[in-house]
């Protein structure tokens, strides 16, 4: 029997959607361990309600702080307080989010606790009481198996993987520790993108397009499939647009750039080298469109279509129009 | 501006990536390696450091087998200074990596401690601020944009949906992103002084982690891809299908 921790991502107050994901994943774990789960939000001012609510995923104990230190990315005092609470139980498992945030911490407070690491694992279970992952490597050309030796056994889930289950755990809300360390690392500003639209780790719909677009100015085409598609849909790119300048760096998908888990991803206009179906071929649907009926996304499309973008992609975005507003 | 730079061979990104018939490696065989790409923008911004301030030296330092002094040799020929090989049989565990790094660096003095964001092999994302904890030095993590003045350094990191702005002191880690800069191909000037440049060798013995590989695999099927049609013709049937197959409109 062993209790787990979920150290949940606020972002100004927020709980981020993958701190939902990040509960579930280890309330299941709690109760494959016969133990209880206690979550960690470093909230900040004016998260405390959104941490309280994380009972809903089956938090029993919310180790709450709304202090000003962590009103942005607090790493040394996360740390810090994460080796406290860690300390002060006996844990079988520490769930982090795999998100830019989640990874930072969770290898700064595994190397603090002296443990390995298993990043963006994809599956989780216990087995033997032993807890078992299963995460890409090689960008998702091999899928590693692997086990825990000893607890507690840290480890960070990819984004959009696992699912937010709803279930009533007791909530009992507690203050967090929170340590006075100098900080090392001070992050004093966030930028948003300039528009407020989601980032492609966490869209459900991710609409991505390569040179077939033939012209950054041609771009209208796709933002309008994305706004069709609703505010779960977002934009992104290959790597060849983005180094030509048409599009931004954080929309990129694939091998160095970002590793997306959509329900549904559109390739527009983009071959399929073997680097830009490592960031995709996860999605659970794929829909290519493309001119070349030989080019390599067709392979792990589950649809295709073989035609011209400017053909293909209004009509589509008229027919998903028709749907959406009859 | 003296830079320790960590690096690590690891196969090409175009490489096709077949397990090993033990279900516990990949299979080598027709692979091509390569310096780990976010790397080589490690080394490229301690190169330009170095240039800019025009002293200083540059460090290379990777764990590895005897086929990282290849990889070695190759930044060396880009431009650094020296090279550490810590010789050691390596595993996807990144904890034990990361600890003989910390115990290799202890003590040494250095302005900046520059890896990659994630090496394209374990893809663990994790050595740089497992090091940079061990070492108690500032770090900050997926950095595409680097400020350094009288100590002070700023750095913006990619997180979801934009960048947080992040100050850090002197002696810092920082783990780089693509877009910080466009590193350089080694000259043929800089290949023939790369042989002639120090390469020290120890061998070490990792401890062993906390992870045991059960097994290695290929990556989870995908369902049998289909052409819906051509052209805009087919985007009534492709509908239907997202609709009704698929469930996801
Ligand atoms: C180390 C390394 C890392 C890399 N990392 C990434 C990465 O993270 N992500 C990534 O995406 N790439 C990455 N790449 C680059 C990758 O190899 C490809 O060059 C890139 O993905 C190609 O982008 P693309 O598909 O947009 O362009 P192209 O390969 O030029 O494909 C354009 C496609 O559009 C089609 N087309 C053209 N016009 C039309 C039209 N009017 N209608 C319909 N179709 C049309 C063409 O048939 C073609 O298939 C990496 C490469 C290296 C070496
Ligand atoms: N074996 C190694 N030797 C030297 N540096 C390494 C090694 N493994 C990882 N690193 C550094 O840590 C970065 C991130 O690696 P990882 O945490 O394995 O994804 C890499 O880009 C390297 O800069």
């Amino acid at each position: 029997m062993a209790d787990v921790l979920a150290v949940a991502e606020f972002r100004a107050g927020e709980a981020r959607p993958v701190a939902r994901e990040t509960v579930s994943v280890a309330r299941r774990l709690a109760d494959a361990l016969g133990g209880r789960l206690d979550v960690v939000a470093a909230a900040g001012p004016g998260g405390g309600e959104a941490a309280a609510g994380l009972a809903r995923h089956g938090a029993d104990r919310i180790l709450v702080s709304e202090d000003e230190t962590f009103a942005a990315y607090a790493p040394d005092a996360l740390v810090a307080s994460l080796a406290a609470v860690a300390g002060a139980g006996s844990y079988g498992a520490i769930v982090f989010a795999g998100s830019a945030q989640g990874k930072d911490l969770s290898a700064r407070a595994a190397a603090r606790l002296g443990r390995s690491l298993a990043t963006e694992v994809t599956e989780v279970d216990v087995e033997d009481g032993r807890v078992v992952v299963t995460r890409p490597v090689y960008a998702g050309k091999a899928y590693a198996r692997l086990a825990f030796r000893s607890a507690p056994a840290v480890l960070s889930i990819r984004p959009n993987v696992f699912p937010a289950a709803e279930r009533e755990g007791a909530g009992e809300v507690e203050p967090l520790p929170v340590e006075a360390v100098e900080p090392r690392t001070r992050v004093v500003g966030t930028e948003r993108g300039e528009r407020e639209r989601l980032d492609v780790r966490e869209a459900e719909i991710v609409v991505s397009g390569g040179r077939g677009l033939q012209d950054p100015e041609r771009w209208t085409v796709l933002e309008d499939l994305v706004e069709a598609l609703g505010p779960t849909a977002t934009l992104g790119a290959s790597r060849a647009v983005v180094d030509a300048g048409w599009r931004p760096h954080g929309e990129q998908v694939g091998q160095t750039g970002k590793v997306v888990s959509p329900n549904l991803y559109f390739a527009i206009g983009i071959s399929g080298a073997i680097q830009h179906l490592a960031g995709m071929r996860t999605a659970r649907v794929i829909v290519a469109v493309n001119r070349d009926p030989d080019a390599p996304i067709f392979s792990v499309a589950n649809y295709g279509i073989v035609g011209d973008v400017f053909e293909v992609v209004p009509k589509l975005t008229e027919a998903i129009r028709a749907l959406r507003g009859g | 501006m003296n830079s320790i730079v960590c690096i690590k061979r690891v196969p090409d990104s175009e490489a096709r990536i077949r397990v090993g018939a033990d279900g516990r490696a990949i299979d080598p065989a027709g692979v091509k390696f390569a310096l780990n790409p976010y790397d080589e923008i490690a080394l490229e911004e301690a190169l330009r450091r170095r240039e800019a301030a025009g002293e200083g030296t540059v460090t290379v330092i990777t764990v590895g087998g005897d086929e990282a002094r290849e990889t070695l040799r190759q930044a060396l020929a880009m431009g650094a200074d020296e090279a550490v090989l810590l010789r050691a049989e390596t595993s996807l565990d990144g904890w034990p990596v990361a600890r003989a790094l910390a115990a290799e660096l202890d003590g040494r003095a250095f302005d900046l401690l520059l890896s990659g964001k994630q090496a394209i092999d374990d893809d663990g994302m994790q050595v740089p601020a497992m090091v940079a904890e061990l070492l108690g030095l500032p770090c900050a993590t997926v950095v595409v944009e680097l400020e350094i003045e009288d100590g002070r350094v700023t750095a913006r990191r990619e997180v979801e949906g934009g960048h947080e702005v992040v100050e850090l002191s002197l002696p810092a880690a920082l783990a780089v992103q693509k877009g910080l800069n466009e590193p350089r191909y080694p000259s043929l000037k800089g290949i023939m002084a790369a042989k002639r440049k120090p390469l020290e060798e120890k061998d070490i013995t990792l401890e062993e982690g906390d992870l045991e590989l059960l097994s290695l695999g290929g990556p989870p099927p995908r369902p049998e891809p289909e052409i819906v049609g051509e052209g805009p013709e087919a985007v009534p049937e492709l509908v239907r299908r997202l609709r009704e197959e698929a469930r996801v409109l």
